[in-house]
Parts: structure tokens; sequence; C-alpha cells
């Protein structure tokens, strides 16, 4: 069975598509870079491809067991003061964000 | 082609609609999906979140077994599925209220499967399909209208397990969504799984709408309309965009795939994101969690707790009590109804009690707006009024003025009727003396019934009643009146 | 009598309970020594003052019950402690400070050790030299150019230079062993599932797991023993019943089963670490082990596999730094704005290129050709090792492929600097334990490993087999202070 081997080059618009997905905000030299990088990176990463993984099981959770239960009791207090205490724009109430625009 | 389809026309085209929800309906519990938090509704702002909800650094997810086995519930009420092995994955986007920078939910791999709820149409029962119910948390809450500059971000909601019901594309009609959704709150409500309080957001819907022309069976362009919040929006949003997309396609345009919002003050929906940012919700397994497995006898354990149902209450109450089928549909619709009206007929006949409670009662509570457990009468109190019905201590129109008394005081009816003296006169001795005086002061119209004009005979009735103060024996006084005017 | 600085975590234990010495004189020695080996750049958090204060409440009311009585400690920056600033090597947690303990810690202070401060480590873990630290890059006290590996290169650095007598570390892809090898130090990561992760600022979740970093094998024992816990706050942690690693430890390994994997004879490594190989062989035969040439074919492929599971489920550990609950935020006109300008100055370089990688494969379109691909591989790697398993009770393999390199060698070409985790990265990701021991020196008189990977839960296994190969090798580090000086 013949093998793939095929590159999917990542081209500048890719770079910025997964940027803004990211939230994370680039230039353009810094797109550029990043494109080059990505490419050498996924060259590398697609020598997975001469493996034929067609009847192989992904594996899902390395710990071989399954989910534990908690029973429903409330054990969490109020902390609403160590939970605002490291928010950047302070409030006593709230977490305050720049407006959202929709 | 049944009469309540519902149909758009347009030059001369006509276009059906075709609906489908994903229902979001919070889970009733103490603690959240994954955190040890309480669930509490109308707290003051970010009092119940936990540092598992606001997703602090090195925090871990722990899965809330009673939510599991409320899913499962629901499951089992849904006729549906169960899958004894489910996985939690992570749907990530970013967003004010989402802390994590995505929600567990399940994607592949459902808890439940597929399922059915069947609605009572005016043309008989219809069956409409579940896809899948599965378990996801909710997000905060972030309020826009308060500080102007600034966007404020309640989280005491981050992290209250949902269950998402998401239902094949069978319904046809703004009509068949309300009763949808009133059947599937009723089903949750019986089952303890969720309130069902649309106020308080424990129950919303995202609804999926696209039209087609009516005998094609090529489903149409769809779009999401989101966050919808009481069923009255549900059914003007389907309105207007249904007959937006008929427009568009009568105009020849084609109708995008999108998401869109339904605003509450103009009436319409409107698009929500544009295209290019379309979102990818990049879905994988949540490394945090491991896959959801229990056994059979998990299921079987549940199983155990579920209570009868609507439809089988119903089966019931026609089977045993006689009611009609419409009679018993109303009672049963919503279980307090339900419990309210199984209170009264403990001690008081079924029909009577029935008809007392699907129209006085009712009637009353419309009126002021009120649901059942709100109700001014208790079911002890109804039931005594209905016995004294029964009994013939009153006679129903005595009834009538009794019950707006308790409407205003919930007293005992017995206490009223002694307190009024509105007890019904049924001694004979007394009715004829009362009788004996009515025709002796209408000599004339006797004279005139006695030559055969029968129809007074109502007359002298009413007449006997007024001089008992409507509080004389109805059937007493037929009896005595035909005696004498016959005799 | 050996100087107070040399002696290992066990002797020290011991004279703290003979009363030999006390907790407050051996806290002191090493805040005094850390004091001058700021050049190093080691730690990024010191609390030296709470940390005198606490040994003298130990002192004034001893309890000499615990396995770590009085013991001072530097830990890795990656886990959260109660109220003392926790930045994971980054700018976007400058100044957070948890209200909050991780489990691995709480468990070091319940059996009566003082935190020293917090070290430094590659952003996010992500690195494995140290250098992607927003706080500087670390250096290796073996040579003033040299990097410590990483990402636990400053707790690896900061063991080796004596500025604490043990240290733990976390392990992604080799973030303990590879630095242990860089500094002439044994360093183990668990079985997954073995130490809670609650606390720990998450990278690669299905990956991660702490462990310790010590001196010689018995400490590393000790060290387990004490962070080693069952823990309901973590949903990927295994009750089991744990060993006593540290009283059970013993050289008994005749008839030990060792296998000797042919997929780890790479292109291009130095003789060097092949004789080393050699001489672990012969070692072990002393000992009385059995040794088996095994296979396991799908090593090539662990590095490319890794590099898109561990990305994947970085990008999405890492949305939670969006500058609204804690740590750093940029001004930004409106909320998506504020995000984007967060965490493209929050983040560093590497950093951001994983979030990229992870974000790519999971994307639509690409989820099935990266992510699921990789986690098929990731089956073929499991079912590997479950395989020669059921013949061999432990493998040894070279730590690294290369000894450590020079500050800024490889920071250029990510793909080269990956590739330094070739026979770390397969054990993460088949959840087994693995630990590093220091077996000789290279020609520049660099530190060298040998890795001995066990079955799942057979740390006991392992260490017994270190612990007889460590008095076989009998290696000594040897640094002249020169960054004291
Ligand atoms: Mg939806
Ligand atoms: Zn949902």
């Amino acid at each position: 069975m013949p093998l793939i081997n095929y590159h999917m080059s990542i081209d500048l618009k890719t770079v910025k598509h997964i940027s803004k997905l990211s939230r994370i905000s680039i230039d353009d030299q810094k797109a550029k870079k990043l494109e080059k990088d990505l490419n050498a990176i996924f060259k590398w990463i697609e020598q997975l491809n001469q493996l034929n993984t067609d009847k192989v099981e992904p594996l899902t959770s390395i710990a071989e067991t399954t989910l534990r239960f908690r029973k429903d009791q409330i054990e969490s207090k109020n902390i609403r003061e160590d939970i605002l205490k490291n928010s950047p724009k302070d409030n006593k109430d709230y977490f305050v964000v720049p407006k959202v625009v929709e | 082609m049944s009469k309540d389809q519902y149909i758009i026309e347009k030059n001369e085209n006509k276009y059906e609609v075709i609906i489908g929800l994903e229902v979001h309906a919070q889970v009733l519990s103490e603690s959240k999906l994954f955190s040890t938090s309480a669930t509490k509704f109308g707290s003051e702002p970010n009092t119940q979140v936990s540092l598992v909800d606001a997703a602090f650094p090195g925090m871990l997810p722990v899965i809330n077994e009673f939510c599991i086995r409320q899913a499962v519930k629901t499951g089992i009420g849904l006729n549906a599925i169960i899958n004894k092995k489910s996985i939690f994955d992570r749907k990530n986007y970013f967003y004010a209220d989402l802390p994590q920078g995505y929600q567990i939910s399940q994607y592949k791999d459902p808890i439940v499967g597929e399922g059915t709820v069947v609605l009572d149409l005016p043309s008989g029962p219809k069956t409409i399909g579940i896809e899948r119910l599965h378990l996801e948390q909710d997000a905060g809450k972030s309020i826009h209208d308060v500080d102007p500059g600034s966007t404020l971000v309640d989280l005491n909601r981050s992290g209250v397990a949902l269950m998402e019901i998401v239902s094949k594309p069978d319904l046809r009609s703004p009509e068949e969504v309300n009763l949808y959704i009133k059947k599937l709150r009723s089903i949750m409500r019986y089952l303890g799984t969720c309130d069902g309080n649309m106020q308080e957001g424990s129950l919303r819907a995202d609804v999926n709408v696209s039209v087609r022309k009516l005998g094609s069976d090529k489903l149409g362009t769809r779009c999401e309309i989101k966050n919808v919040n009481s069923i009255k929006f549900m059914q003007m949003a389907i309105e207007y965009e249904a007959n937006r997309q008929v427009e568009l396609l009568e105009e020849g345009n084609v109708v995008d795939q999108e998401t869109r919002l339904f605003d509450t003050k103009k009436n319409q929906t409107r698009s929500m994101r544009s295209k290019e940012d379309a979102h990818d919700y990049r879905y994988f397994p949540d490394p945090d969690l491991l896959p959801l497995v229990f056994d059979n006898q998990f299921i079987e354990n549940i199983k155990k707790e579920i209570p009868e149902l609507p439809d089988q209450k119903k089966n019931r109450f026609i089977e045993k009590f006689k009611l009609s089928p419409y009679e018993a549909t109303i009672l049963v619709s919503d279980l307090d109804t339900s419990k309210f009206f199984e209170k009264v007929i403990e001690k008081s006949d079924v029909k009577l009690s029935a008809n007392w409670i699907t129209g006085e009662l009712f009637a009353l509570l419309n009126e002021n707006n009120l649901e059942i457990n709100e109700s001014p009468i208790s079911p002890e109190n109804l039931s005594k009024l209905i016995n004294l019905i029964s009994d013939g201590t009153i006679s129903g129109k005595i009834a009538k003025t009794i019950f707006e008394i308790m409407s205003k005081e919930d007293k005992d009816p017995n206490i009223i009727v002694d307190e009024k003296g509105l007890k019904q006169e049924s001694d004979p001795k007394a009715l004829e003396d009362l009788i004996q005086k009515v025709l002796s002061s209408n000599k004339d119209k006797v004279n005139e019934y006695k030559s055969g004009k029968d129809k007074l005979f109502g007359f002298f009735v009413g007449q006997v009643m007024k001089e008992s103060k409507g509080k004389g024996n109805p059937q007493i006084i037929n009896k005595i009146l035909k005696e004498k005017l016959n005799g | 009598m050996t100087n107070l600085i040399d002696l290992t975590l066990s002797d020290l234990v011991k004279k703290i309970k003979s009363k030999e010495i006390s907790s407050k004189e051996i806290t002191s020695v090493y805040i005094e020594r850390s004091n001058k080996s700021k050049k190093l750049n080691t730690y990024v958090e010191q609390t030296f003052d709470e940390a005198i204060k606490n040994s003298e409440k130990f002192d004034n009311n001893p309890n000499f019950n615990k396995k770590l009585s009085g013991i001072p400690l530097a830990v890795k920056d990656l886990f959260c402690t109660k109220n003392v600033k926790t930045t994971a090597g980054s700018k976007i947690l400058e100044n957070f400070v948890p209200t909050y303990e991780a489990t691995v810690t709480q468990n070091l202070w319940n059996e009566g050790a003082i935190l020293l401060g917090k070290l430094n480590c590659d952003e996010f873990a992500m690195g494995s030299s140290n250098e992607t630290s927003y706080f500087g890059n670390v250096i290796s006290p073996i040579d003033d150019n040299l990097v410590p590996g990483g990402s636990s290169g400053g707790s690896a650095s900061a063991l080796a230079a004596k500025l604490t007598p043990a240290t733990i570390g976390t392990d992604t892809g080799g973030s303990i062993r590879q630095p242990a090898s860089f500094t002439g130090t044994v360093g183990l990561k668990p079985t997954y599932g073995s130490c809670s992760r609650y606390g720990i600022v998450a990278f690669a979740s299905s990956l991660d797991q702490a462990g310790p970093m010590t001196r010689d094998v018995k400490d590393c024992a000790l060290m387990l023993e004490v962070i080693s816990s069952f823990d309901p706050k973590d949903s990927t942690s295994i009750n089991f019943k744990r060993p006593n690693y540290f009283s059970d430890l013993n050289k008994n390994i005749k008839g030990k089963k060792i296998g000797i994997p042919k997929e780890y004879r790479v292109d291009g490594m130095p003789t060097e670490i092949e004789n080393l190989w050699e001489k672990g062989k012969t070692y072990l035969k002393d000992c009385g082990a059995e040794i088996i040439d095994i296979s396991l074919p799908h090593t090539n492929y662990a590095l490319p596999a890794y590099y898109i599971v561990a990305p994947a489920e970085a990008s999405s550990n890492l949305a939670r730094y969006d500058g609204v609950k804690y740590g750093f935020r940029a001004d930004g006109e409106n909320l998506i704005d504020m995000y984007e300008k967060t965490r493209s100055l929050g983040f560093g370089d590497e950093v951001k290129r994983r979030i990229m990688i992870g974000t790519y494969v999971l994307s639509s379109g690409y989820y099935d050709a990266y992510y699921l691909k990789a986690q098929k591989v990731r089956k073929l790697i499991k079912n590997d090792f479950d395989k020669v398993f059921n013949k061999v009770d432990a493998i040894l393999t070279p730590s690294t492929p290369s000894s450590a390199f020079k500050i800024g060698d490889k920071t250029n070409d990510p793909v080269s600097m990956y590739l330094n985790d070739i026979f770390t990265v397969p054990v993460n990701l088949a959840g087994l334990p693995g630990i590093s021991i220091p077996a000789g020196l290279d020609k520049n008189n660099y530190p060298l490993g040998l890795q001995i990977i066990g079955k799942p839960f057979d740390e006991q296994v392992i260490l017994d087999i270190a612990f007889s190969m460590e008095e076989k090798i009998n290696f000594k580090l040897k640094t002249n202070d020169w960054w004291i000086k």
C-alpha cells in the first residue's frame, strides 16, 4: 500500500488565521518568521505520514481507568475576595473587561 | 394535509418551515458539574465561584456523580439510548464569561443518544425525534449595560451543569415548538432533573430554522437563532425568520447558513457574526478527564427512581378515572397540577374535581397570572367544597359564591357555609311552607299552568328559590312543586 | 566532618533528627550560598526571610517524625504556592500570587520541608534549555556559557550548584530527565497519575508529571515517597498502593531483565554516549541482571507525534491567560483587541509558536490529519512498550543524544532544539516512569546521563536498578564554584 508523503505548506494567510483563532496579534514581520518556522516544523512532523495508521485505535487517555465520581456536595464557600484579588482591573464585585462589541 | 399545518404563501408558492431545537436545560443539582460551588440562582455576583470555576492556573475538573445520574434519568424519560461510555471534549473559544477559554462539553460521544418526545396535537399525537442529550458547563454572565465603558463579568453560573437536548428537525410550526418545549419541561419536572424556569434561564434554546417548498424533501439552508429564553420569543423568532427566508428565496437569493440573534425590542432576528470570523471550536477530548463509563447496574438503579411520567399518568387518568383525553392532557401537563388534582380526588368525586380544577380554578389562576402551586385555594379546601356539592349541602350556584370567597381567603368552606348561613335547605316541611306561600300569592299563574302553560314551572322554581334566598335544594323543590301543581 | 552544603538530603535529614544541626543552621547555609550565586539566575522568587522564620519555628518546636523535618527546599516555579508569587517563567503571570497550594508541594510542607523560593524554568515549561523564560536564561554551574537543559533548568542548576539540597520539577517530554542529565544530577519522571497535577500550571495535561530532582538515587526515592500521593482533586490521579520507595530501596537486581532498544542508537550520536551505554550494560551484568536486545519500532515517530499532542493541549490549556482574571493585561479598545494584545505581549516567542502549532493541528479540516494521527501513533508507541515489557523488567537508554550545549546554540532552529528530547519523549507518550542518572563525562567534562525506563507504577524497580548502577558508576559531580568568585 503506497504511503502518502506530502507537505501541506502553511501560507501567510493561514498564519494570520491561526493567530486570529489563538487571539494573539502578530505583525507582518513576525508572521513571515512564523511562516518559515511553522513550515520547517510541519515538514518534520509530517514524517508521520510514512506510517499507516488506518487500523489503529487512537489513544484517548494514558491512564487506563475511567472517570472517578464526586458526590454532589457544596464544599466551596464564598471566596470572592480571593477570586478577584489578582484581577487586573479593580472591582470588588465583578471582573471588568473592555466593552464587548457584538 | 391537516388544517393546522403552518404554511407560508408567497407569490403563489407554498413553503413549509423546518425547525430543530437545541434546548439547554440546567441540571437540578446542589453543586456544579466539575466543581463544588453552589448553583443557587440570584446570589450576589461572584460569590459562588471556586478556583476551578474561575479557571485559576493548575485547577482541575472533578465530575459530579449526581449530574450524570440526572442526565441518564432525563435520557430514560426521553425513551433514549443511554451510552455506557461517553467522552468529555473541550470546545475552544474566547469570551469574557468563559474563564477557561474553553467549554467542557460532549461532542462525538454524548451520554445519551436517540430518543423521542410525543406531542399531543389537536389532530392527534406526533412523535418528535431526539438526536442526543449531552452534558456541558454553563458560562458566566456578561453585563453590558451597567458600566458605559466596560463589561462586567459574574461567574456564578460558570460551570453549572447543563443538558443540551438536540431535537431532530421534526418540528413544523411555532405552535409545535410551544408544545415541544412544554412537553420537555413537563417531563424534566416530573423527573426532577430541571426546574424548567425560563425566567431564571434554567431552560433556553437555540432554534434552527429553514424553509422549503411544500412537497420538497430536500432540507433548505438553516439559520441558528441563539439563546432564546421564552416560548413567546421562540415563536416570534421563528415566524420572523421563516418569512425572511421565504422572502430571500422568492427574490432569487440564497439563505446564508449563519448564527442569528433575536432582538426582543424589534422582534427581528439579525446576523450575529461575520462569516470571516466564523467559529472554529477545535474540539478535542479533554485531557484532564477520563472516559465517562458506567455499567448496566448504574442505569438499572436510576430506572428504579423514575416516577410515573406525563404520558403514563394521562393514560391512567383516562382509564381509571374515565376522564376525557382533553381533560387528562391538561391535568398531567404540569406536575404540580397533576399533584393538585390527585390531592383533591383523594376525598372527592373525580369528575366533579376535574371540572372544578380545569374550569373555575384555572380561570382564577389565569386571571391572576398564578402558577398552580401559588393557588389561593388549597387542594384540601377545594376538596371540601366539592364534597359540599356532592352531598347536597350546597348547590352549584352557592358553591361558586363560596369559591369566590375562598379565592380571597383560603378558608374551610364548611365554616363559610355556617358563618354566612349558606347551607342548602333540604327539609321538605320548610320548603313546602315556602312553596305554599309562592303558590298562594300567584293564584292566576297557577291557573294558567294548570290550563296547559307548562313553561311556567320554571317561574315557580325561581320564585321559591328567591324566597329561600338561594338556599333551597332544587331537587326537593322540584319534587314538591310537581306534586302540588299536578296533584 | 564534610561541609554542610555537601551533605545529601537523606544525610541532612538524619543530622537534623539526631540534633547534630538545626533547621535554621542548614537553612542559613543554603540562603547564604544562594545569595552568592545570583549569576546563575536560578531563582525567580526568594522567600528567604520566611524560610528563616519557618526554620526557627521548626527548631523551637521540632517534629522529628516527618520525612523531611526542617529541610529547606526550592521548587520549580510551575507549582502554585500559597501567597508566594508563581509565574511559570512568563510575563503573563508576572504578578500572580496564588491563594492555594499545589498538592505535591503541600506534600513537601506536610513532611516538614521549608520553602526557600521558586526556581526559574522555561516559559510554561516549553523549552529544553531554559532560554525561553521571561526572567532570563539560567546558566549551568558546569560551565559559564552552558545551558542547564530545560524546562526544569532552574531546578537542575540550583541542585547542581548546591543552592538547595533537593528539588522538584515537572516533566512533559523530558523536562526533568534532560536537565538532570545535563547537570550530573538524578531526575525521575513518575508514572502518569502517580503525582497529583493539582496546582501545577498545566502545559500538556496528558503528559505532565511532577517528579524529584536530587543529588543521588537515595534522595530521589525519599523525595518520590513524599510527593507521590493519590489526590481526589485530580481526575487522572491513580489510587494504587504506593510502596515506601525510600525504606524499600535496595540493590538486589539479580535476575532482572534489562532491554536495550536498538532504535535508540541514532545517527550522529557521540561515541562517548555509545560507550557509556555499553558501560551501563556491563555494570548491570555485574549486578546480576540480564541484558536483552529489544526493538521499539515506532521510536522515531514519538517526537513528531509529541509536537502535535503537546502543543494541541497547550493551546487550549493556555487559553485561560487572557488578561481577565489574573496576570498581565494590555490595554485594548475592546475585548478582542485586549485579548490579542495581552497574549501577544504576555507570551514569549516559543510559547506563541507552540500555541499556533496547537491551534493549527486542532483546527477544522486538520484534526484528523494531525491530532488524530498523533493519538494513533501514540497508541503504537504504547503498544511497543507493552509488548517489550512482557519480556523485560526495565529498559536502559541514554538520557539525551548529546551533552549540554552552549547558550544560544539552538535558539534559531526549533527542530534541532526539539530533537534533544528524542529519548525522553516516548516515556511521556506512554505514561511510563523513567529516571536519569549521571553516568560519566564527555570530552569537555560535561555530564552525560543514562535513562532507565520502567513498567507503569514500577518506580521501585527502576530506583533499585539506578541505585545499583550508581554504586558502580561512582560519578562525582565537580564544579569549582566558578560563579561565586
Ligand atoms: Mg447550539
Ligand atoms: Zn450547548
